[in-house]
């Protein structure tokens, strides 16, 4: 068992941090956040060319930097800490993730496209009435003489408004007019038959409802094979969600402790109240119980699927529940100046709370832990294998 | 013991459902529930509407002041009826917090002053309490006021002001000796808005409202007139008026509503092929939160019973504030639950509306009233000083 970050893996974060603390700050995180595009293509692109973290998890042969899910972890927690609203989850981890499980020529450009900064990917999976369910798809798929035309809604696709192709899950009719399983397609974000209704949504990202209209389409993979692979590259996104919500926690926390020293009322600093001491170490719990589920997730990733599916729903249910104790405490503690706009925190638990609803919230994982039958893997079996991360051997007050 | 509301109890229910019925303004209609902006005239509006009907603006006030001079329980029942018809309610400042300290506190000129038209909505008010110094510890507050002639020059800062854009007046705590006690060198002042040297900045929260606001004195001269009670005597204001405030801070009449609407999205929303209001573990929740709603509502009914009697409302409403925002904050909760991927849809977006909303018309608000409840446990004395009130002043801690 081994909890600690390689070379390659320090040399990662310590790049990435650097970069962030450098060039990122939150002033300039609201005005991007606040304005067209709501988002800044220079900042992606110096995430692909100066930092090559684009390719950080992909396999050398597909000119990536071979860190896997591990990377992802380390990524997203670094962006989570610095509130980053650009979309590597949904385009490197998400939909290249996806890719590099479907395989084939057409998702191998791709990723070489996403790994250079060329293209934004997005996958559209979630339709107005299919809540968290992966599997809950009309979108309808047809082939024409010229190939293959898409029908459908695709509901809330965070980061769709910056995307350059959207990957869409359909479902292809029988000739019985039955369905089949669910396919993966390949549109252009400005595509014929392609249309997109952009918004913010409550982090201050943006959003859109994607709408098909006789939209030609590629097929990549198998036709209705997608299901299984959908899974499994959205339980990778899960853990890496895990791990941006990881950042934004340990900031928030670390943030409330400065403020109860700082803050004076009563003729001494608040921190030195037994409450406040006590929902300070509460919440401190609550992160290092959500770091711990995170490298379980992460580190389960490569695990047969009931497996996978329950390591990962148990880290989102523990992770949702944290959110809550953490950024609703942080607030709390925070008194009034924590219920402004102005401050980072604020933000910061408005993007917890949309990772607390994200790929399912605390309920959804809960049940889904419950139906999936194998046994979350025991302690030494998974981790022992992979040459495993992470940051600290111990929990720490002090953990950055 | 009896749990039932007498017969004049129930007809008065009758009447007050009636009237707000027939008199409320259609136009006003739904609009808090749809997220529309209320306005300065709105506020105005219905409470003039109520005004008219025999001071019902002011539902405890004594009708030697106009007010309607209900009983305790019939005040409960008003607020429950204007609740269940969802109603813009009548804002605290005026009716709750100001007006009795003037017709406690004040001159027979003062009250004759202030009180017809707070009563009549003809005065807006707001509250210049908290400062950024002095929030769950507000007597260390320092905006100060120094006597000059017949007036006070009031300089500092109030801050988390609601509504002030809107305000005509302020009521304010200023220190005006600085060498007293904290609490013992405090005034309550009485501040026209329209001074010159009064600056009013808006303050954004989490849900993207501006509500609360940062108001600011600079060389405001405040004529010595406006100043309720003795010089130094403000802090027997202040206790009184917070003691007041307390009052029906449960909310048990809108959290009534809440849930209403929170099982009208369960009825709609789909979860694993059945309406989510059929889903057993969603069912307990609600079942959860409806039970300590009852808990809360009849340990108000118990605190009315006693003020009936002719016992003031005692630290015991620390509880019904402590944990009638704890529901508050739960339905949001629940609410976020319910309506799932279509919360993250901001109602407000790109520097406008999302109109018409992106997902169902109940989505667009909930993630905003989450983030914005969050306030409820902070502000009207935050909910860790209701349990030193309680600690202290009901076990004797």
């Amino acid at each position: 068992m081994d909890f600690a970050f390689s070379e390659d893996q320090g040399l990662l974060r310590d790049s990435l941090a650097a970069y962030l603390s450098d060039r990122y700050d939150f002033d300039s995180r609201r005005k991007a956040a606040a304005q067209a595009p709501g988002w800044r293509p220079g900042v992606w692109k110096a995430f692909a060319e100066e930092l090559g973290i684009l390719g950080a998890p992909f396999p050398e042969a597909l000119g990536g930097l071979g860190g896997g899910a591990e990377a992802n972890m380390i990524v997203m927690e670094a962006l989570g800490e610095h509130l980053v609203l650009e979309p590597y989850l949904e385009t490197v981890v998400l939909s290249g993730g996806l890719l590099e499980r479907i395989g084939g020529e057409a998702a191998e450009t791709l990723i070489g496209q996403i790994v250079s900064g060329e293209a934004v990917v997005v996958l559209a999976y979630a339709e107005p009435s299919s809540r968290y369910d992966l599997d809950a798809v009309h979108t309808a798929a047809w082939r024409e003489e010229d190939g293959w035309r898409l029908d459908g809604h695709k509901a809330v696709v965070a980061a769709a408004p910056w995307a350059t192709h959207l990957l869409v899950t359909a479902r292809a009719e029988g000739e019985g007019g039955e369905f089949h399983g669910e396919s993966l397609f390949l549109v252009a974000a400005n595509g014929e038959g392609v249309s997109l209704r952009d918004y913010a949504t409550m982090d201050g990202r943006r959003a859109a409802e994607v709408t098909l209209e006789d939209a030609p389409a590629t097929l990549l993979g198998e036709e209705g094979g997608a299901l299984p692979h959908l899974e499994a590259a959205v339980d990778a996104a899960t853990a890496a969600a895990c791990a941006e919500a990881v950042g934004l926690m340990r900031r928030m926390h670390r943030e409330t402790v400065e403020y109860a020293r700082q803050r004076r009322q009563f003729g001494r600093a608040i921190g030195e109240f037994q409450v406040i001491q006590h929902r300070l170490v509460d919440m401190f719990m609550a992160v290092e119980q959500a770091v711990s589920m995170t490298y379980l997730a992460t580190l389960s990733l490569g695990e047969e699927p009931a497996a996978r599916a329950r390591a990962v729903s148990a880290a989102k249910a523990r992770v949702g529940k944290s959110i809550r104790e953490v950024g609703q405490g942080a607030v709390q503690i925070h008194g009034g100046i924590g219920m402004t706009d102005e401050l980072a925190l604020g933000w910061r638990f408005k993007r917890a709370t949309a990772i607390e609803q994200l790929f399912g919230d605390t309920e959804y994982h809960l049940r889904r832990f419950e139906r999936s039958g194998a046994g979350v893997p025991e302690p030494g079996a998974a981790a022992a294998a992979a040459s495993a991360p992470t940051a600290a051997a111990a929990p720490t007050a002090a953990t950055p | 013991m009896n749990l039932d509301f007498s017969p004049e109890d129930l007809a008065f229910r009758d009447e007050v459902r009636a009237f707000i019925a027939d008199n409320y303004p259609p136009e006003l209609a739904g609009k808090a529930e749809e997220g529309r902006e209320i306005g300065r005239e709105d506020f105005l509006k219905w409470h003039r509407i109520l005004a008219e009907r025999g001071g019902w603006s002011a539902p405890g006030w004594p009708v030697d002041y106009g007010g309607a001079g209900f009983t305790p329980v019939q005040r409960y029942l008003f607020g429950e009826e204007m609740a269940r018809a969802d109603t813009i309610p009548v804002l605290p400042f005026g009716i709750n917090m100001v007006g009795p300290v003037i017709y406690t506190f004040g001159t027979p000129e003062q009250k004759a002053r202030w009180l017809p038209p707070t009563l009549n909505g003809e005065i807006f008010w707001c509250q210049g309490y908290s400062e950024p110094g002095a929030g769950s510890d507000l007597a260390s507050l320092k905006c100060k006021a120094v006597r000059d002639g017949e007036d006070y020059v009031v300089n500092g800062q109030k801050t988390w002001t609601t509504l002030a854009q809107h305000a005509d007046w302020i009521f304010c705590l200023v220190r005006t000796d600085p060498d007293a006690k904290a609490q013992e060198g405090i005034s309550f002042l009485l501040i026209d808005m329209r001074t010159p040297g009064i600056t009013v900045r808006p303050i954004i929260t989490l849900g993207g409202e501006h509500e609360v606001n940062e108001v600011w004195f600079e060389d405001v001269r405040v004529p010595v007139a406006n100043r309720i009670h003795e010089e130094n005597k403000g802090w027997t204001c202040a206790k009184f008026l917070l003691a007041h405030e307390r009052t029906g801070i449960a909310g048990v009449a809108r959290s009534k509503r809440g849930v209403e609407k929170l099982k009208r999205i369960a009825d709609t929303e789909v979860s694993l092929g059945a309406p989510l209001s059929s889903d057993p573990i969603f069912v307990r929740k609600m079942a959860e939160l409806e039970i300590d709603l009852l808990a809360l509502e009849y340990t108000e009914l118990r605190t009315l019973a006693r003020e009936s009697s002719g016992e003031g409302p005692g630290p015991e409403s620390s509880l019904l504030k402590i944990k009638g925002t704890e529901i508050q904050q739960r339905i949001t909760e629940l609410a976020m639950e319910a309506v799932g991927p279509y919360a993250q849809a901001n109602f407000r977006s790109l520097g406008g509306d999302n109109q018409p909303p992106v997902g169902p018309d109940y989505a667009a608000r909930v993630g905003p009233t989450y983030f914005n409840m969050r306030k409820t446990s902070i502000y009207g004395g935050s909910n860790e000083i209701q349990r030193n009130i309680i600690a202290k002043l009901v076990l004797g801690l």
